[in-house]
């Protein structure tokens, strides 16, 4: 997927000016995080959850090398294989290699955002095997040539008037505005094509060593379909999602339901381990696993660590005010919101992604609802003092702290700057109470006004009181 | 307190936005400590908290700051300040020095004697005889850092709730941010704006006609786009209620006269 | 070399080479040991409390549930179910409760044993446990129960003993291991009502790709 990253700031103003998009929007302001606070009111040790969550997560990424060389194992022993791949370029292959092995011509994809991470269908379709979509809000996406804008609802920034629209021009039936004849209609047309694919590609929420399962969590049940009905099964997944034991995987599982949509549990939690049995009636003959690095294994041991504890919730963009007023795809590339802020400078390159850490305030939102207390605002800051030692911040920040902290680090002059700037400022108001227009501060002026100084500074007024 | 007691000792953390901007601010927070019985002194040799260093990545910047402001707070029983985002800040001191720098031990002790007003009014000294009146209908406004870094939210309320005469009303989001953030209010006006926007709308609704809040970078915000939107509501810092300090005109509505202290 | 590349870079981050004998026994230990994490209290109930709780949690899934005396009443309450339906063919696993059933009383209906197929429009499998803290049942592969009878048909019956039902998911994971000698099933699944999506603005509509309807029959055994 082409970075659009660089551009967020013109992405977010034609989004913050899209009037269909911002309709869009609303929905989910009043869908998940209203569901997601009463699910979680209805369950009291949902707090206590979240902290045993966080320290499993550290305990899991302390030990990572060897759970995951113990979740390859067992996949083996179940007849499985593992692909482990450092690059998105790796990994495409290794699917392509598998695909052609079995001489495939189509597949059919459950939700995978890290198959979108490593740009899975293009790749595909440029070998020359078709990738087919079957989660209804990737579909849509899919039959658009459009992309997601969030994690877990990819077509959030969709209307029924768009869904409507496309559908009825590839899907050569009247056209409704009909939620559930839409769904219908996808249900019909993807029917066959489950039926007909020559590999099914999931993703997975949780790698569990134990037993080497991968697990997915889905409501359409297009997963399943996906994964049993083709001869070949393929996970495409990525590292730090392996988890010790069933166990472990279940106290996810509770945290997982209530922080992404607000369910006590998602419809569809499906265990995937090793191929068909002998014995069995259905299911894949063939079971691949594809662990993708992509810059995971060196985010181990360095302050981004804490970011690999994600299990992919989107509470943090369902909850942040930037995320709600410019939408998924302003931030430019797959991951958005407050997660994506952290994790796509690392895979991107902060030199691509630097405007999107910086783009909080932080109101710290999303850490107050992250299942597993990942300090994001601190990972932003962290990726801020990065470009700030890189020296990639833009000149006029430099120069404007470096100013700035001349003055505040010598507390007898920064006197002097706060008198000058209070008058300065009081005489611009005149007899207002506010100014209308400041030069050079239009990024204020031009969307409020700025109240004077009420009087003279605190710092002078004290001075002369104590005096008196 | 009972009267044999010695006064505590309170550094006053001014925050340099009530400096330039609203000293009564800082007036009305002595007030309220010296009523509730605080000796409260304002060392010279504060500035700023560092939070525009410590937000644009600077953190050697941020750290010159943190010392200047350690030292400058050296020996008060409490640091106080009308702000949960500065005094957040200095909460965060904290990780800003590695275990074996002796600063560290300084900023931890700083932390743990740091306290926003409303938050060191109930939580530290439980006061509560304000004495103030103030005739309306406010909704208060939970700033970020105070909300989620100090847990400031019922204080605000239980000390509005013993002032006569007034009435509060939540607002929708009440706890949502309001786009000021900083620097990232004119970094990212466009988006700033439409929080900003939707936290006026909120306001609105609410039906009040005073909007309080805890830090006055959120107020300056508000207020601002209060009267470019036209409206009537005044904004005001909490700490001007509740030390029946309110002669003075609301932030942003002055009618002041240049030269006139106020 | 991927591999080679991956683990050395985990291993650096982690400051330590190739985990030691010990460290990799404390693992595999705590692998072995299954600890369970907090359980919710929600379901720390009686056996009978356990079942309410399921009945409740299942109904507001938006499953269907019907409480049966007998598994012996199970072909007729499917007859009736599917004749309001205009459905005429009910395709049903093979395991030895439903092969015992006796389908004279549904003499309109057409059963057969076998895998799902597109077009199918119900199945009838049995259950091998139902989980009360959420209303969950928990299915999985296995020669006589084939998965695709779970997904593809329209409408899905399934057969839930009571004696079946337990409180939280940890307690079905080892009643399946001790089933299974800790062999997991090729697939198991855990369903919580019928298919659904929210991914057209956000409002919830039934029945996406799997079952529209998710009938439980709970039988009293
Ligand atoms: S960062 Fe936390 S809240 Fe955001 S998606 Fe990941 S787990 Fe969920």
């Amino acid at each position: 997927m082409e970075i659009k990253s660089p551009a967020f700031k013109e992405n977010a103003r034609i989004a913050l000016h899209d009037v269909n998009l911002q309709k869009a929007l609303g929905n989910l302001k009043a869908g998940f995080p209203v569901k997601r606070s009463t699910a979680v009111a209805r369950m009291p040790e949902f707090d206590q959850l979240r902290d045993e969550g966080t320290a499993l997560k550290n305990h899991i990424l302390e030990n990572l090398d060897i759970y995951l060389e113990q979740f390859e194992a067992n996949v083996i022993k179940n007849g499985g294989h593992v692909h482990w791949c450092r690059t998105p370029d790796d990994a495409c292959k290794k699917i392509l290699e598998i695909c052609k092995e079995v001489d495939a011509k189509t597949v059919t994809k459950g939700k995978s955002m890290v198959s979108e991470e490593i740009n899975l269908n293009d790749y595909l379709e440029k070998n020359g095997v078709e990738p087919i979509e079957t989660d209804l809000g990737e579909y849509i996406l899919q039959l658009r040539g459009d992309h997601p804008s969030h994690i877990i609802a990819p077509a959030i920034h969709l209307n029924l008037e768009d869904v409507s629209e496309i559908f009825h021009e590839k899907h050569n039936r009247p056209k409704s505005s009909d939620p559930a004849v839409l769904m219908q209609e996808a249900r019909e047309m993807l029917r066959e094509k489950f039926a007909g694919a020559d590999v099914g590609i999931t993703g997975a929420n949780f790698l569990v060593a134990e037993t080497g399962s991968t697990i997915i969590v889905t409501n359409e049940g297009n997963g399943d379909l996906t994964q049993t009905l083709p001869k070949t099964h393929i996970v495409v997944t990525s590292i730090e999602k392996v988890v010790p034991t069933l166990e472990d995987m279940t106290l996810f599982l509770r945290l997982l339901a209530r922080s992404a949509t607000g369910q006590e549990f998602t419809v569809y939690n499906t265990l995937s381990t090793g191929p068909r049995r002998a014995e069995d009636q259905d299911g894949p003959e063939n079971f691949h696993v594809v662990l993708v690095d992509n810059g995971r294994s060196e985010m181990v041991g360095t302050e981004f660590q804490d970011m690999l504890r994600c299990i992919r919730c989107s509470a943090c963009m369902n909850h942040c005010p930037v995320y709600g007023a410019v939408g998924g795809h302003s931030y430019g590339w797959v991951y958005p919101g407050p997660m994506g802020s952290v994790l796509t400078p690392q895979m991107v390159g902060i030199e691509n992604a630097g405007l999107l850490p910086n783009a909080s305030t932080f109101c710290g939102k999303c850490e107050s609802v992250c299942p597993v207390r990942i300090p994001l605002p601190k990972l932003m800051r962290h990726w801020r003092e990065d470009e700030f030692a890189k020296h990639l911040s833009p000149k006029a920040v430099r120069w404007g702290i470096g100013g700035w902290a001349f003055f505040a680090k010598r507390p007898a002059l920064y006197r002097l700057l706060a008198v000058s700037s209070n008058l300065f400022l009081r005489l611009m108001a005149g007899k207002k109470g506010r100014i209308k227009k400041i030069p050079m501060a239009g990024g204020w002026t031009d969307w409020r006004d700025m109240p004077a100084p009420s009087g003279k500074t605190f710092m002078s007024q004290y001075k002369s009181r104590k005096q008196s | 307190m009972l009267a044999s007691e010695k006064p505590i000792q309170v550094g006053l953390f001014v925050t340099c936005l009530v400096d330039m901007f609203r000293p009564s601010i800082g007036f009305a927070t002595i007030k309220l400590l010296e009523n509730a019985g605080c000796n409260v002194t304002v060392p010279e040799a504060q500035t700023c908290c560092g939070q525009p260093a410590f937000n644009s990545g600077d953190k050697k910047t941020t750290q010159d700051i943190a010392r200047q402001t350690i030292t400058a707070f050296d020996g008060f029983e409490y640091v106080v300040g009308p702000s949960g985002s500065c005094i957040g800040m200095l909460h965060q001191y904290v990780d800003l020095f590695d275990d074996t720098d002796p600063w560290k031990a300084r900023a931890e002790d700083l932390r743990n004697r740091a306290f926003e007003i409303t938050s060191f009014l109930v939580d530290v000294i439980d006061f509560d005889s304000m004495l103030a009146s103030y005739e309306g209908n406010v909704t208060y406004h939970d700033s970020c850092a105070g909300l989620r870094e100090l847990g400031v939210k019922q204080q605000p309320r239980k000390l509005l709730a013993n002032v006569a005469n007034l009435s509060l009303t939540e607002m929708e989001d009440a706890e949502t941010c309001c786009g000021f953030g900083g620097t990232f209010c004119v970094k990212y006006p466009e988006i700033s704006n439409r929080m900003v926007e939707n936290k006026s709308a909120n306001v609105q609704v609410s039906g009040a006609t005073t909007l309080l809040g805890g830090d006055l970078g959120c107020l300056l915000n508000m207020a601002g786009k209060l009267k470019r939107q036209g409206h009537k509501i005044e904004t005001r810092h909490i700490v001007e209620v509740l030390a029946g300090m309110t002669d003075e005109p609301a932030i942003g509505d002055s009618a002041y006269e240049l030269g006139q202290p106020a | 070399m991927s591999k080679a590349e991956i683990l050395g870079n985990i291993r650096r981050g982690l400051k330590r080479g190739e985990a030691s004998e010990e460290q990799k026994q404390a693992v595999l230990n705590r692998i072995n040991q299954h600890a369970r994490n907090l359980i919710p209290q929600r379901s720390q109930l009686s056996h009978a409390g356990q079942i309410e709780l399921f009945i409740a949690m299942a109904t507001e899934a938006a499953a269907e549930l019907f409480q049966l005396n007998s598994i012996t009443e199970v072909p007729q309450i499917c007859a009736t179910w599917l004749k309001d339906h205009h459905i005429d063919t009910l395709v049903t696993a093979s395991d030895e409760a439903i092969l015992g059933l006796d389908w004279d009383s549904a003499a309109e209906l057409t059963c057969v044993q076998r895998v799902a197929q597109v077009g199918d429009s119900a199945s009838l499998t049995t259950s091998f446990a139902g989980i009360a803290e959420t209303g969950t049942l928990m299915l999985h592969s296995g020669k006589d129960s084939p998965t695709t009878l779970n997904f593809l048909p329209d409408n899905h019956f399934v057969i839930l003993n009571r004696s079946d039902i337990v409180g939280p998911y940890e307690d079905a994971w080892q009643k399946l291991r001790d089933k299974t000698q800790g062999e997991l099933p090729r697939t198991v699944n855990m369903i919580t009502g019928p298919s659904r999506s929210a991914d057209i603005e956000q409002t919830l509509q039934m029945g996406a790709h799997g079952p529209k309807d998710l009938i439980i029959l709970l039988i009293n055994d």
